[in-house]
């Protein structure tokens, strides 16, 4: 009898051993501790360890996605684009001088914590929301690429025509996201009753609720606006005009590697200082010749902008803005006027002396 | 004297190192001290991993504010109340599901068994066919099927297809007329659940009574009667109303009242109970036909009617060859409840992971689904374990 179930009753004592670790009581990590004295200590990571794992693998490990046009999605040659993997791409040329260096792991919105938190990838960049909590469980988060905002897509002929309208609906949302909670939190302080449908895919998400599923679904308005443009009919589909949270959508890095930080930040400084100084992938050669110092120093060609400290080239930075431009070109050419995925107009994505909030510190 | 036996002086003489006995020995050990020392490494490389990566470990979370909203739960729930509260909604939702889907998933396997096993071609070429069908594709398939495509041809809310009962149909559901207790409906209930057991009483003693007396002793007519004496009692008690029809009707954005059943989780049962069926009706067929034809030509040659050779000749000896496998398809069918996730039906495995994502603990929510898991799936085989002894004893 004991014999037949020794691998049950063992496999509970395993994991509950793992659970009274868990629980914080310390009395086993005491005891392994005595039991084997010498384990190699692993103590904080190597200061640049993504960083050498990136030059020796030659290759920048990107979590993105690939099934939102615009932010990340895949081109009719297969290739990764969007705003998002454009980032990659510059952090790519920067370090190893190559845009084409990269690989992109596509995530879901639930998966891509724990895979920043156990560094599987070099840089998070997949229209992730900065919050308190995140930065301090999933990664350090760099620079906020896009000032975005929760909204409310619904069909046109539903009758509803302000959020005045939505007890009792049934919205379509994604899993694992700051958006879910925002539904809830606006729900609530609304004092109105809804029903969630929630899906971890957002392709499901999206599907379900142009199928009729839901009466409404909510995301970030870029997403909203960018899903909507993939509808059968478009037309047939309204943004409401409102927005109901904060969402600084920003690339992240995995915690523990200084370096790296600062690096991946120091290549989104640039792509908005090149903007800001008139630099683009057309004219940077020309730009390595200009008068304003302040060009000279962003690409490289006066002073030390701290590459020698990051272990980089001198030209790193100009590598990055050759290969995918500036902030704004890479903005127009998915989002723009005649972006390739939707028209958004900029907004709150304009530079900061355009009326807008995209600021960078200065690069020298 | 002995000594000089060759057998014992051989095995005084052998060094240690070729003593069969004393090397199995040193080999348990070793194998003992390999495999407990690679859990401790593990273990310790785990902690310090965590350390590392600077993840928390503790259980404290669950009882932190949620935050996050649960389709349709079917307890209370508010995104306000705590993190176990939602991992309990999620354990309802797939005790539910697989409860539910078990029992559908043995009547239609048995139907579908039967039908296979007949002797009119088109019904047992149908069956076949069914079988084939389900067994050779994947549950994610099916489930995809019947929540995207079979619920995405039905018309939305305003044009509710509207079946007797009255039952609506449409996107946001299958919305069925249902009984609800009335105020005075729990007399009613008492009434049956007391008849119920005395009915139980009275049919075990009178039926020992019989087998040791021989006497007839009516057990069958005897609890019967108790029971419909109790509905009779019961109905009386509670003004003659202990049930009101509930019909589902139109209210702004969707019907309210009636029974809903979700297309989250009529997709999810329906899935699980028509593949796991598949299963079982080959698993069943196989047990009726593992028993020896001799066995039933005999019963037919002693005069037993074709309902008493299925039930006492073939059923009882089938049964202790189907009981293992179907455990095996019980623990599958929840297991594969997993799979909800896809398709937006929250069991616990979904709201575990949103939970993860939420409170950023994967370890330990990881460790919670796990140790729920396991332990419906050696509850469910303990259940049928003695279930399955029983039967077997029975019958040696």
């Amino acid at each position: 009898m004991y014999r037949k179930y020794f691998p049950i009753i063992a496999m509970f004592m395993v994991l509950t051993i793992i659970l009274t670790a868990c629980g914080g009581t310390g009395t086993v990590e005491t005891v392994i501790e005595t039991v084997i004295v010498e384990v190699p200590a692993e103590g904080p990571p190597a200061k640049a360890e993504i960083l050498d794992r990136v030059l020796e693998r030659g290759k920048v490990v990107c979590g993105g996605r690939t099934d939102l046009a615009g932010f990340g999605m895949l081109d009719e040659a297969g290739n990764n684009t969007g705003f998002d993997i454009d980032f990659c791409r510059a952090v790519a040329a920067a370090v190893l001088g190559d845009p084409t260096a990269i690989e992109v792991v596509p995530l879901t919105a639930a998966d891509r914590g724990p895979v920043l938190q156990t560094a599987e990838v070099d840089i998070l960049s997949r229209n992730v929301t900065w919050t308190a909590s995140r930065d301090s469980q999933w990664g350090n988060f760099t620079t906020v690429m896009f000032y975005d905002g929760q909204g409310f897509m619904i069909r046109k002929d539903s009758g509803i025509t302000s959020t005045a309208d939505f007890d009792g609906g049934t919205v379509c949302v994604t899993s694992g996201t700051t958006t879910e909670q925002n539904l809830s939190d606006f729900f609530r302080q609304n004092g109105m009753e809804y029903e969630a449908v929630i899906f971890e895919e957002s392709a499901a998400v999206y599907s379900a609720y142009e199928e009729g599923r839901c009466d409404i679904t909510t995301s970030d308005k870029s997403q909203l606006a960018s899903v909507r443009s993939g509808f059968a009919d478009p037309d047939a589909h309204f943004i409401l005009d409102i927005t109901i949270s904060k969402e600084p959508l920003t690339p992240a890095v995995p915690h523990g590697d200084d370096t790296w930080f600062d690096i991946v930040k120091l290549v989104s400084y640039a792509l908005i200082n090149a903007e800001e100084l008139g630099i683009t992938s057309a004219n940077v050669e020309a730009m390595k010749s200009s008068e304003n110092i302040n060009v000279l120093r962003l690409l490289g060609e006066e002073g030390d902008w701290g590459y020698t400290d990051l272990g980089l080239e001198p030209d790193a930075l100009a590598n990055a803005i050759a290969a995918v431009g500036n902030y704004g070109q890479i903005y127009d050419r998915y989002m723009g006027p005649v972006g390739i995925s939707f028209t958004l107009p900029r907004g709150p994505n304009e530079l900061w002396n355009n009326g807008g909030l995209i600021y960078a510190p200065p690069v020298k | 004297m002995t000594n000089d036996h060759p057998a014992v002086r051989s095995k005084t003489n052998i060094p240690f190192y070729r003593d069969e006995r004393i090397l199995q020995i040193f080999a348990q050990v070793v194998s003992t001290v390999v495999i407990i020392g690679i859990l401790i490494w593990a273990i310790i490389n785990f902690f310090r991993a965590a350390e590392a990566r600077n993840m928390t470990l503790t259980f404290g979370f669950l009882k932190d504010s949620a935050g996050f909203p649960i389709s349709n739960p079917p307890i209370a729930y508010e995104p306000v109340m705590s993190t176990g509260r939602a991992f309990l909604v999620g354990l309802v939702n797939t005790l539910m599901v697989s409860g539910l889907g078990i029992v559908f998933a043995v009547i239609l396997g048995t139907l579908i068994a039967l039908a296979r096993l007949s002797s009119n071609w088109l019904l047992s070429r149908i069956a076949l066919i069914y079988i084939e069908f389900h067994r050779n594709i994947p549950l994610l398939v099916l489930l995809f099927i019947w929540y995207f495509v079979v619920f995405g041809m039905v018309p939305p809310v305003q044009e509710s297809i509207i079946w007797p009962g009255p039952t609506f149909v449409n996107k946001r559901g299958v919305y069925l007329s249902w009984p609800r207790l009335t105020e005075t409906g729990s007399i009613f209930m008492i009434s049956i659940a007391i008849g119920l057991l005395l009915a139980t009483i009275a049919y075990s003693m009178l039926r020992k009574r019989r087998k040791i007396t021989g006497k007839e002793t009516y057990y069958i007519p005897a609890s019967l009667g108790l029971l419909i004496i109790s509905f009779i009692v019961g109905w009386l008690l509670s003004g003659g109303t202990p049930f009101q029809i509930d019909s589902p009707y139109l209210d702004g954005f969707n019907y309210q009242g009636g029974l809903r059943l979700t297309p989250e989780f009529a997709g999810m049962f329906i899935s699980l109970s028509m593949y796991t069926g598949a299963f079982i009706a080959e698993v069943i067929r196989g047990g009726i036909q593992a028993v020896d034809r001799g066995q039933i030509e005999a019963a037919r040659a002693v005069g037993l009617s074709p309902l008493q050779v299925l039930s006492l000749v073939i059923m009882p000896q089938a049964l202790r060859i189907i009981i293992p496998p179907m455990i095996s398809q019980f623990l599958n069918l929840t297991k594969n409840s997993s799979l909800a996730l896809a398709i937006g039906f929250q069991e616990v495995f979904s709201v575990g992971k949103i939970a993860i994502n939420q409170a950023g603990r994967a370890v330990p929510v990881f460790a919670m689904i796990m140790i729920t898991y396991l332990s419906l799936s050696l509850l469910t085989s303990f259940i049928l374990n003695i279930y399955n002894r029983r039967i077997q004893f029975v019958l040696r």
